[in-house]
C-alpha cells in the first residue's frame, strides 16, 4: 500500500524566497503525527500544498499516490488555521453545507458531538466565543470519514480545558487506517496523543522519529528535545 | 480513581503498563474485571490509541491482563501474579527509601531503628 502522503524534493518558493527546501516525507497510515517547528518554519506551507492550495515549485507530493485534486479532496479533511466558514452562518448552515460538499460527512455524527457540547442548531457563528468556534470547526472537520486529516493549528488560542477537548475528539474520531498531522507548537499539550513527530526548520525537516524512539533513546521529552534544536 | 499523569522522559506506554498495574494493585481494577476498550482507554488518558495498544500488547505479554476473543479484555484472574507484582513494587519501594537513607548518611542499624519508632508512633 501506497504511503499516505508523501513528498519527493518538495520545493515552494515565495517570490524567490524558499519556504520549502526539496523535502522528502512519507508518511505511514494509522498515524497520529505531530508537525512541529517555529512560525515561519514552512509548517501551513506543506499543510497548503497537500491540499493542492499551494502548487510546488519543483518536486511532488501526493496523497495516497495521486496528485492534489478533486479526488485527493474527497479523503482528506483539512481544517485551515483561519475558517473560511462566513460569520452569519448558523449550525444547521454550516451542518448542511458540509454535506453538500462531502459524501463522506456524518451528519449525525457532528450533530451528537454538537449536543454534548450544548450547541444549538440556530446558533450563530458571529455569537460564538473564539474556543467555541475552533471546537465546531474542529467537529465538522472529524466527522467527515476521511483518510487523512490536516489539522493546521487546530489548539492554538484556545484554553486548556477545550484544548483537551479537541484532543479527546481528535483520539476518539479517527479511523484506524487514517492518518491525522497535527501542525503546532505547543508540543506540552500535544505530545502525549502523537505517535511521530517531524521537527520542520526554516522549510528543511530536522527530524522525523516516534515519540517513543526520542524519549527511550534520549530520555527526553518532544518538548525538551524540540527546544534544544530550535535554541534561538 | 486514579488519573493518569505522565512524565515526560520515559516512554508513555510503559508509564501506562506501571499505572495499569498499580490501578489492579490498589484493587481499582479487580481480577476477572473485565477492560474498557482501546480506544475509551485511550481518550480516558488523553493519549494515542496505539500507544495504549503497545501498552496492553505488554501487560497481555506479562500475563497481566488477557483477551476473549469476542468479549473483550480482562484483568487477570491469577491471584498469586497480582501478589508477585505487588511484591515486586514493595521492594523497588524499600531500595529506593534505602537509597535515599544512604544519602543521608543513615547506616543500616539506625535505619531500622527509626523505621520501628516512626511505625510505633503512627500506630499510637
Amino acid at each position: 500500500m501506497s504511503f499516505i502522503l508523501e513528498c519527493r524534493g518538495l520545493t515552494k518558493h515565495y517570490a524567490g524566497r524558499p519556504a520549502l527546501n526539496g523535502i522528502d516525507l512519507q508518511l505511514e497510515r494509522g498515524r497520529i503525527i505531530g508537525l512541529l517547528g517555529p512560525n515561519g518554519s514552512g509548517k501551513t506551507t506543506l499543510i497548503k500544498l497537500a491540499n493542492g492550495l499551494l502548487t510546488p515549485t519543483s518536486g511532488e507530493i501526493l496523497i495516497a499516490g495521486s496528485k492534489p485534486g478533486i479526488e485527493t479532496k474527497k479523503t482528506v479533511a483539512y481544517l485551515p488555521e483561519q475558517t473560511y466558514l462566513s460569520d452569519w452562518m448558523r449550525v444547521r448552515d454550516m451542518l448542511a453545507y458540509f454535506a453538500d460538499f462531502y459524501e463522506n460527512f456524518r451528519v449525525d455524527k457532528a450533530q451528537d458531538m454538537l449536543r454534548r457540547l450544548n450547541i444549538g442548531e440556530g446558533d450563530r457563528l458571529k455569537t460564538m466565543s473564539k474556543g467555541t468556534k475552533e471546537k465546531v470547526q474542529l467537529i465538522l472537520v472529524m466527522s467527515r470519514e476521511a483518510d487523512l486529516y490536516l489539522l493546521d493549528e487546530p489548539i492554538g488560542g484556545v484554553d486548556p480545558a477545550a484544548r483537551d477537548y479537541i484532543l479527546e475528539t481528535i483520539i476518539s474520531n479517527y479511523s484506524e487506517n487514517a492518518t491525522v498531522l497535527i501542525s503546532t507548537h505547543l508540543i506540552t499539550d500535544v505530545e502525549k496523543v502523537l505517535d511521530e513527530v517531524i521537527f520542520i526548520n526554516q522549510g528543511s525537516i530536522a527530524l522525523q522519529s516516534t515519540v517513543d524512539e526520542i524519549r527511550e533513546n534520549r530520555g527526553t521529552s518532544v518538548d525538551a528535545l524540540f527546544r534544544e534544536v530550535f535554541r534561538c | 480513581m486514579l488519573s493518569w499523569t505522565f512524565t515526560g522522559n520515559r516512554p508513555i506506554y510503559a508509564q501506562i503498563v506501571e499505572q495499569i498495574q498499580l490501578k489492579i494493585l490498589s484493587g481499582e481494577y479487580q481480577p476477572g474485571q473485565k477492560v474498557a476498550s482501546i480506544r475509551d482507554l485511550a481518550a480516558e488518558a488523553g493519549v494515542n490509541p496505539n500507544t495504549m495498544q503497545k501498552a496492553m500488547g505488554e501487560l497481555e505479554a506479562a500475563d497481566l491482563v488477557f483477551t476473549q476473543r469476542t468479549s473483550g479484555r480482562f484483568i487477570t484472574e491469577d491471584t498469586e501474579k497480582i501478589a508477585k507484582i505487588r511484591r515486586h513494587y514493595a521492594e523497588q519501594s524499600v531500595l529506593d527509601f534505602i537509597k535515599q537513607m544512604q544519602g543521608l548518611g543513615y547506616g543500616t542499624d539506625e535505619m531500622i531503628t527509626l523505621v520501628s519508632a516512626i511505625i510505633k508512633e503512627e500506630n499510637k
